[in-house]
């Protein structure tokens, strides 16, 4: 049995993967980075809302050897996000950033304080995210900003990352993924390796697959003036067909973009939002709204 | 923060001038901090009669949507027309350029009701601004 959705098997060391844990119905626990510390260590990255969640879950499926530690509370997680990222983050670090591929980590000071640094993000742009002990949070923090004046570095919140990463239709989880939703319907079974072996959530997943998905996670745009919200309902004519799981006004854009699961029945049809009282057509969109600047290195080709 | 002190504030962050008869409103600067950037405002037709406390129309920023409330009744005579192309003149000038509505005021009295800039400092200090 494994834990996870995604082959983690297939990670070497220095190697992250975007993965799943699932529960018995095949929902979604908690969307998670898996990071292959050395042969017989992995970190695994969670949304923090579901900490204690993940780790109930954790516990009460344990199976293996292997010891589980939660190391939460001690550890800072910092994004550096954006096209000079690299240049910004390579004044403090002696790590080698130029050979860190996407989706690859090393092990390295960052500004004297001990670090795993990824290039990893949410936010669509190249960039990194640091992990180090708690104790050091405010001084990588100033190092970091002191570093980054000459780069137009800014702090910025949750506001700001969800139009990122609504531009990019990434899935956030509590909005987009939820316990009873299944990844096959969210759009990840690209990170549901069915036949790899049994995981937790496998079967039903298997199952849900043979009988066919009810409803897809779609990306679309406002053809009019209006912002989509979350629980918004969506119509086909006068048909209810879904909701709005995730929206927003893009700044890139300068239009409302949004995310919502719609019956599978109805993803070719003329849909519309209901926004405070009025339907506002909706057109799908099926490629990402903003085109992502990650830096996939030639090297990437061969991470999972 | 921003606050005149000739202006009248209601509980729900409206700003509220008096000349005459007419009553200019708009949001305060206290309230385009907690939205954000305004991406659209949406106002009433004119000739519209509100009564004090209804909602008049909506405000939205990228992070969230608000609806707005007449602090006094009577009929909205004007509107600003100029936030629909450009509703980010709530956020740079809230008192100024970023008015919304102007409302013929039927009830004096009801201007009684309204918050003098130090207690609407008072209302949002204690919202921990």
């Amino acid at each position: 049995m494994n834990l996870t959705t995604n082959d983690a098997g297939r990670l070497l060391p220095g190697q992250v993967q975007y993965s799943l844990l699932c529960n018995e119905s095949g929902g979604i626990v908690d969307d998670i980075t898996v990071y292959r510390l050395a042969a017989d260590r992995f970190m695994l990255c969670v949304n923090a809302a579901n900490i204690e969640k993940d780790l109930r879950w954790l516990k009460s499926h344990w199976q293996w050897e292997a010891k589980l530690q939660d190391l939460s509370s001690e550890t800072v997680q910092l994004a550096i996000q954006g096209p000079s990222a690299e240049p910004l983050l390579q004044r403090l670090t002696p790590a080698q950033l130029g050979s860190i591929s996407y989706y690859g980590f090393v092990v390295e000071q960052v500004a004297g304080v001990q670090s795993l640094i990824s290039r990893t993000g949410y936010t669509g742009e190249d960039g990194f995210e640091i992990y180090y002990h708690r104790d050091h949070a405010r001084q990588v923090w100033e190092k970091i900003m002191e570093a980054g004046k000459s780069f137009g570095l800014k702090p910025c919140g949750l506001g700001a990352r969800d139009t990122l990463r609504l531009e990019m239709q990434y899935a956030l989880y509590g909005h987009d993924l939820d316990d009873s939703t299944t990844p096959l319907e969210a759009g990840l079974g690209w990170v549901v390796k069915l036949d790899k072996g049994n995981f937790l959530g496998g079967e039903p997943l298997r199952r849900r697959k043979a009988e066919g998905i009810p409803r897809k996670l779609i990306a679309f745009e406002l053809g009019e003036r209006g912002v989509p919200r979350s629980h918004y309902p969506i119509f086909s004519g006068d048909r209810p067909v879904g909701h709005v799981t995730s929206g927003t006004f893009s700044p890139c854009l300068q239009k409302g973009i949004g995310m919502g699961y719609v019956d599978s029945g109805d993803l070719t049809g003329e849909l519309s939002a209901e926004i405070r009282g009025k339907k506002i057509r909706i057109q799908r969109v099926t490629t990402t709204f903003w085109p992502s600047r990650v830096k996939k290195h030639p090297r990437s080709s061969t991470t999972p | 923060m921003d606050l005149p002190e000739d202006l009248k504030y209601t509980r729900e962050h409206e700003w509220a001038r008096r000349e005459g008869n007419r009553i200019t409103v708009g949001i305060t600067d206290y309230a385009q901090k907690e939205l954000g950037d305004v991406v659209y405002v949406d106002l009433p037709p004119l000739g519209r009669t509100v009564s004090q406390g209804e909602s008049f129309g909506v405000v939205e920023s990228v992070k969230t949507v608000s609806d707005l409330y007449a602090p006094v009744g009577g009929k909205v005579v004007a509107g600003n027309e100029e936030l629909v192309q450009k509703p980010e003149l709530v956020n740079s000038s809230p008192y100024g350029e970023g008015w919304m509505i102007v409302i013929e005021l039927s009830q004096a009295e009801e201007l009684d009701n309204l918050l003098d800039a130090r207690a609407y400092r008072a209302l949002v200090e204690g919202q921990g601004s």
